[in-house]
Formats: C-alpha cells, structure tokens, sequence
C-alpha cells in the first residue's frame, strides 16, 4: 500500500471516529487538536486501524505515539 | 447498523459510536434511566457502547461512574455520590483480572478452601451493598484464567485457578438464585462464545487495563443491556415465523408435506429440526409463536402432521397462512393477540420478505437469516427473549392466549355482550399486595405499557414497602373463568392524605381487556377507601405513547377532570361515595 493511500485510509477511519465527514488531518495533527481525541479514543483509533490495515499491534508499537504522523510511519512500517 | 441484530459489526460499531448515538438519540418515547458502572477494569467505552445498547432499546441512560478499579470502595465507602445519583441499576463490572487470593501449590485444602470462601465473601458483600439502593444489580461472574500451569488438571486439582474460577462461579450463581434483584451477566459465557484469546486479549489488559478486548466490548455491553431492558419490560414477546426453508426446507405447495425437508435423515434436515427444537423451548418460556407464511393453510399444516415435526400446530397461537403481505399478516396478529407490533421478531429466509417487513413496520424486529445451521444463532445472540424473572405466568402465557382465542370464538355466539361476559364464569379474587404475590406484581408494573395510567415503575424494594403500610391502598386481582386462570393481571396503589386518596398507579395487562375487571377493581377500591374514611380519590393521567387507550377511563368510571396542562397530563375527581352503585356485575368477587 503507498503513502497515499494509507493517508486516505486513516483521514477516513478519523472522520468515522469523530463523526466528522469534513475533519482534515495532516502529520502533524495530535490529541490536542481534536476535542474528543482522549485515551479512551486513541485506542479506538488503533483498533479501526488494525482492521482496516489487518495489522496486530505489538505492545511496542502502541508506545509513544505522538500524532498522525507517528500513526502513519508505524502503519507504512508494518505493512511494508 | 441495526444494534438489535445479532450481525452488527462490533468494530465499527466502536468506530461509528459518534453517529449511531446521534441517529438513535432521533428516537420517540426514549425511557431515561440511570446506571452507575462500578469498576474492575477500565470501563470508559464500556459507558459509550452500553448507551448505544440502551438507546437501541428504547432507554435513555445517565451514568455514574465508579473510579479506575474501585468497585468494592465506591459500594463500601460510598462518599455519598452514589447514593445521591440515585441509581435504577447498578452495574460491577468485575472479572478474573480482579481476584487476589489464587490458591497455591503448598497451600493445604483447608487454605484453599478458605481463599475460595474469602474472594467470594469480598463480591457478595459488594454486591448486597449495592443491592442496598434499592435496585436491580447486575454483576459478572468469572471469566477463565488466561493459562494453565498444570494443564488439564487445573480444573480438577482444589490448587487449580480453572477449578477456583468455576466454584467461584457457582457461588456466584447460587447467590444470584436466592437473591431477589440481583443478576449475573454471564462473562464466562461470553468468552468461550467469543473465543478466549479473542475476547480477553492481553494487549488490551496489558495496554489500557481492559479485562474485555476492545473489539468483543460490544457483546459484553449487548449483554448487560440485555438484562436492563429485560426487567424494563421490553423483552420480544412473539415470533412471526415463516415456513418454506424457515421451518423446513423445500416449498411444502410444491414438494409436499413427504418432500420437505425435515427431520434427522440429513445435514439440512437435522438443522432444522434442532431450529423448530429452539423455538418449542421458546414456547415453553411463554414465547408466542406464530406461523406467517404465504402458503394455502390446508396444505401448510400438513407439514407439522409429519411424526419428525418437533413443533406441532397447536404450538402455535396465530398460524397466518395466506397470500396477504407479510406486514398486514403481523399487523394482524398484533391486534388479534392485543400486543404491540413492536413486541415481534419476524423471521424469514426470504431477503425480500424482511425488506418489506422492515419499510413497513419499522418497529417490528428483522434478524438476518444465511443459512438453516445459523438460524439458531441469529435468533439466540440478540437476547429478545432475555430472562430475567420467570413466573409461573410466564410459562403457561402460550395457554392463556389460547383460552384468550377461545374467549373470542365465544364471544361470536351471542349478540348481547353482558351476557357474553357472565357466560365466563368469571371469579376474581382481589386483595391488597402481599408477599407472596410481590415479585408478580412488581413484574407487572414494569412491563404494563397500555392500560397504566400513570406508568410510574416500581423497583421491588418499593413494592415491598407498600406491604402492610396504612399509608396506601394497594390491590391486586386475579382472574379465573372457565377457560382457565389468567393470573394476576391487574394492580393499583393509592396513597392516602387525610381524607384524600392519591392514586400513584392503576395498570392492568392486555390479557383481560374488556372483562369488566378494572370495574370490579374500583368497586372494591371504592369500598375500601370508603372504609378507611377516604372523601375524595385523586386520579391521574400521564400519556406516553402507548397509553392512549386509557386517556379517558378515569371519566367514565365516575371521575370529573379537574386539570389538564399542555403535555396532556390531566387530573381527575371522584366524590361519589354516597350511594356508589357497583359498576362491575358481571363476575362473582372473592376478597382477600
């Protein structure tokens, strides 16, 4: 999957996630950003994910994610 | 995503949680209750998805929410939140993840047994101080530990946490058994349903301290709202089933009652026949079932002839066999039987049939049908037909609707319908509430919708202190005709101010419409409250939507409105002791 469409897919679980069909996300976008990004939904984000990509994600990997762009590098990193 | 089938997706349920709460808030006639979430493990979207539940049930939740892991302090200790929260249900969200006390190798059996006595003292006491506010408390059993040292023999050996777990579990259910108002959510069922290392994901206890992984959190929160809509009334009360590869497999008008598929001879065969095994327990449950199929009658009956049909004709109450939409056929039932549309689950293989079902009455509940060896699961999974209590009515509720059919065919044969009535024998014993009848009336209470004036709910804690209180006039009556014993079906409670008489509540089940009982009832209230030195009996009406039918009873008993505000809520007067003509007259009155 290239870099493109591994954003799209991602744009497109936040949108679902916060009921937002117009919320635009860039690398840099983080929890504070957000209103409803807590860790209540940062798990759920990570869920969406994993089964929109069809990734397990491992204790490690979960850790010290930042913003949208860590989310996408470990996604490009595990379904490279 | 249809919340109420048992095909919703729990990942994007989780994902979409936003919207669906947003669509189903859009709901009429939303019940709001409050439900304090006791913690064992995070429970944060625990809350979310549990409201998603509810709301697909009709019920309109406010939480409390207990602190991170503190179940046993919130309860214990209450700081006095709770108490002022007021809570309708309590939920302990606990799981194995919260027992300390594990048996080890070098402990003796005595210590084993100890440590098994001690954890199961530390849940009980939880859960009977949380039964002190007063309503209905759901804990969770134990799921299973997540390894086994010794293998196999950790459900044998008293050392083994499989064997601590399941006595445990046990305990926990013969606690529940005895215990009125308390109610165990079955987590040890879930996980083996869900699969152990699906449901009780170590990344997810690890990570963010959940006992119950994210994706299985929807059927657990499924579970709980089950139990609560259960005891709110709102269970299913009827199946609507069709026939050709629904019961059986095959078209009976084309192949037969000898060619259809049935019975224990094939895979398909043996599918079914466990299906029609599903809904004749159902049945005994006091499930109503009934045939909707477009088919000739002669001929569709012929099917359950065969000696291999597990359900038999008289099984059913309405047995709608005819080329009429499916959507008038159940409109039909609804009225004949006297429930609501929205008490059916209607069940087709035919996609086209449950579309049209679905657009036009929408209340009716559709599950998906695939395949005959998945019919069972559809229906079970959803837990339409959640037990909570079970009364001796429950069970024989299929006879009573019977009899209620024989009523009808009765009443055809004479012109005049007093003497249609006192053709019934009726006799109706009347009392004020007692012990013995309390769990049947409280059961009453909350799942009255139509002929309940005031549809006020009673935990049953507060129908138990109205016993022996002279504060309030409370009756019960029962009603017993020739066609059989319709059971408890009628309740009222008034609260006395001086000479006034306040009435909190009148209800009366769809079952005895139109006997005159609720006459009978205020011939008896009348002369009690009489007795008692009461001048005036205040009545009210609060309309809901489903209470229309009552709007005006208050009025035609002998009742003048005194008030009426713009929600419709109207107050009415009776003053006319002096010279009170008994309304009833048609039924012989046993006092109690």
């Amino acid at each position: 999957m290239d870099k493109q469409s591994i954003f799209e897919a991602v744009q497109e679980i936040f949108r679902d996630n916060f009921d937002d069909e117009d919320l635009v996300i860039t690398r840099e976008t983080c929890a504070d950003d957000i209103e409803d990004w807590d860790s209540l939904e940062q798990i759920n984000l990570l869920t969406a994910m994993e089964k929109k990509f069809g990734l397990k994600f491992k204790l490690e990997d979960v850790r010290g994610l930042e913003n949208v762009g860590d989310l996408l590098d470990l996604i490009e990193r595990l379904t490279a | 995503m249809d919340l109420l089938r048992s095909d919703f997706d729990p990942t994007l349920v989780l994902q979409q949680k936003r919207r669906l709460k947003r669509e189903l808030l859009q709901k009429e006639g939303l019940v709001p209750k409050k439900v304090a979430i006791l913690s064992g493990s995070t429970i944060g979207e625990i809350k979310n998805i549990l409201e998603l539940f509810l709301l697909a049930n009709g019920i309109r939740p406010e939480f409390y929410e207990g602190g991170y892991s503190l179940f046993y302090e919130n309860l214990v200790f209450d700081d006095g939140s709770l108490k002022g929260f007021a809570p309708d249900f309590i939920y302990i969200h606990t799981s194995q993840r919260n027992l300390k006390l594990w048996p080890e190798a070098q402990d003796d059996a005595a210590a084993c047994e100890e440590k098994l006595n001690a954890e199961y003292a530390r849940f009980e006491q939880a859960a009977r101080t949380a039964l002190g506010f007063g309503c209905p408390v759901i804990i969770n059993n134990f799921d299973l530990p997540l390894y086994r040292v010794m293998g196999n023999r950790e459900g044998v050996d008293v050392h083994g946490r499989v064997r601590f777990v399941r006595r445990l579990n046990e305990k926990l259910a013969a606690l529940a058994e005895s215990t009125p108002n308390l109610y165990i959510n079955d987590l040890a069922y879930l996980q083996a349903l869900y699969g152990m290392d699906r449901f009780s994901s170590v990344t997810a206890w690890y990570a963010y301290k959940y006992a119950v992984s994210l994706e299985c959190l929807p059927y657990l929160c499924q579970s709980v709202a089950n139990i609560i809509k259960s005891l709110l009334g709102k269970n299913k009360k009827a199946l609507a089933l069709d026939l050709d590869n629904t019961l059986w497999g095959g078209v009976i008008g084309d192949d037969g009652a000898e060619g259809i598929v049935m019975g224990s001879e094939t895979p398909a065969g043996m599918a079914y026949a466990e299906f029609q095994g599903y809904l004749k327990e159902l049945g005994k449950l006091g499930v109503l079932l009934n045939v909707c199929s477009k088919n000739e009658e002669a001929i569709a009956r012929t099917g359950f002839d065969r000696a291999d049909s597990v359900l038999k004709a008289d099984d059913f109450l309405c047995f709608k066999a005819n080329w009429e939409p499916k959507h008038l056929n159940i409109a039909a039932m609804a009225k004949e039987i006297n429930i609501l549309p929205e008490s059916f689950v209607f069940v087709d293989d035919n996609p086209a049939e449950r579309e049209i079902v679905r657009r036009e009455l929408p209340m009716v509940t559709v599950p998906e049908l695939t395949s005959p060896e998945e019919y069972i699961a559809a229906i079970d999974r959803a837990g339409y037909f959640e037990v909570t209590t079970l009364s001796a009515d429950d069970k024989k509720r299929a006879e009573m609707y019977k009899q209620n059919a024989q009523r009808a065919a009765l009443e055809q044969s004479f012109g005049n319908y007093d003497d249609y009535l006192r053709s019934l024998d009726m006799v109706c014993e009347i009392g004020a509430f007692d012990a013995p009848h309390a769990e049947r009336i409280t059961q009453l209470i909350n799942k009255t919708n139509q002929f309940n004036l005031t549809t006020r709910r009673y935990t049953a804690a507060e129908v138990e202190a109205l016993l022996d209180n002279d504060e309030y006039i409370t009756l019960y009556g029962r009603l017993v005709d020739k066609f059989g014993d319709n059971g408890l079906v009628t309740a009222l409670i008034g609260h006395r101010q001086g000479d006034v008489l306040d009435m909190d509540l009148w209800i009366m089940s769809c079952r005895t419409f139109k006997r005159r009982l609720e006459h009978a009832m205020f011939d008896e209230l009348v002369r009690r409250a009489a007795a008692a030195g009461v001048r005036t009996i205040v009545g009210h009406y609060y309309p809901t939507a489903k209470n229309l039918l009552v709007k005006d009873f208050y009025a035609t008993i002998g009742f003048v409105k005194t008030a009426e505000d713009e929600a419709g809520n109207c107050t009415f007067e009776f003053t006319g002791f002096e010279g009170y003509q008994p309304q009833c007259g048609v039924m012989e009155i046993k006092r109690v």
